[in-house]
């Protein structure tokens, strides 16, 4: 009886050990691949849907699924690799009444709270500096966990009159609409031999 | 109701003039449009551009649907440099619109009518696709330019000429008898 029993015990505990650990083994993501990530946006001119991106942006992250009030994100956006859908609109776009490339070269965003909305959803906010103006921002995004990697995809809508992108006679909603709907998409992993 | 087969039926007098309206409106619109720099206001031009040519679309293949359904005023018909004139017309009543629509989808802008209603993209963005729906665009345009100069032409020669009634035949019937 004990013969049986004893290796039936054995693999029990190890399960419920396991069982235990896993998601006790959280990790946390602080290496976000450049290549894999993406920032786009869409913006509407004359009710039209118009997708852009930028090409060089940097996160440093440090997030942790497990714990997410630790968490902590950078966003550092490099205005000039705009592309706003067009060559006509991506000369227009550097020039004073739009992001002002010779005065301002970056954007920049500092998490300074996520919050955990269940289902993997994270809503995460903090100041967006931008030409000059910092303004408080909210985003959603989920989070999802493959193969060793974190598939982060994100969006937050953003007025652009609030940072005073376009202005002037660009300043007509009507024609360029306030709302830019942001999108991002980072994979990360975790730093080498740092998951706890 | 006896069908006067001396003249177009009423819808394809109304449609005639309608179209006629519209385009020449388009083509001094898109030659002027498309000169200007960025702004605001070339936006929404363009976007009229877009909206009214979409109209001659839809009203074109009404207007073939209706004028392939009922015959035509026979008189003069015959001629075969008239008939050749119309087919063309039509075809590029068509081909026009068409071309500004493949167009505005190579170049990565999509088409909404009148600001409500999105089409869907033909072709994905393609700047090489572009630039071939662009020059199509332009040679329809011109062609467009040329047939409506020699359809006008024919049609002020019958009145003014010839003083017969080819071109009362398409002039709205105010209650004449």
């Amino acid at each position: 009886m004990k013969s049986i029993l004893q290796p039936t015990l054995r693999s029990f505990l190890l399960a419920t050990a396991c069982a235990v650990a896993g998601p006790a083994a959280a990790v946390e993501y602080t290496q976000v691949q450049p290549a894999a990530s993406k920032l786009d946006f869409t913006f509407r001119q004359m009710n039209v849907p118009i997708a852009g991106n930028f090409r060089r942006f940097n996160v440093l992250l440090a997030f942790d699924p497990a714990h997410p009030e630790q968490g902590k994100a950078t966003f550092e956006v490099d205005l000039a690799s705009v592309d706003v859908g067009s060559a006509e609109a991506n000369d227009e776009v550097g020039g004073k009444d739009w992001f002002n490339f010779k005065a301002t070269t970056s954007a920049r965003f500092v998490a300074q709270s996520f919050r955990a909305l269940g289902n993997d959803r994270y809503e995460v906010r903090g100041p967006l500096a931008l030409k000059g103006r910092s303004r408080e921002v909210s985003a959603t995004f989920t989070l999802q966990e493959r193969n060793g990697q974190a598939l982060v995809d994100g969006t937050f809508p953003l007025r652009r009159l609030e940072f005073g992108i376009g202005e002037g006679s660009w300043g007509d909603p009507s024609v360029v609409a306030d709302q830019v709907d942001v999108r991002f998409h980072l994979v990360a992993t975790p730093a080498a031999g740092k998951s706890r | 109701m006896p069908t006067d087969h001396s003249r177009y039926g009423g819808p394809a007098i109304l449609a005639h003039w309608l179209i006629a309206a519209l385009i020449l409106t388009l083509l001094p619109l898109g030659l002027y449009m498309h000169g200007l720099p960025l702004s605001p206001g070339k936006l929404q031009l363009y976007a009229w551009h877009k909206w009214l040519g979409i109209t001659v679309l839809v009203l074109a293949a009404l207007r073939l649907a209706w004028r392939l359904a009922h015959r035509p005023p026979a008189p003069a018909w015959q001629l075969r440099i008239a008939e050749l004139t119309h087919r063309l017309l039509y075809v590029l009543m068509l081909a026009v619109p068409l071309s500004g629509w493949l167009m505005s989808s190579a170049k990565g802008f999509p088409v909404v009518w009148f600001g409500v209603l999105p089409l869907p993209d033909l072709v994905s963005k393609d700047a090489e696709l572009a630039t071939l729906f662009q020059q199509m665009h332009f040679v329809f345009n011109y062609s467009l330019t040329a047939l409506l100069g020699l359809h006008i032409a024919g049609a002020l020669k019958h009145a003014l000429i010839d003083r017969n009634a080819t071109l009362s035949r398409m002039l709205p019937d105010f209650g004449r008898k």
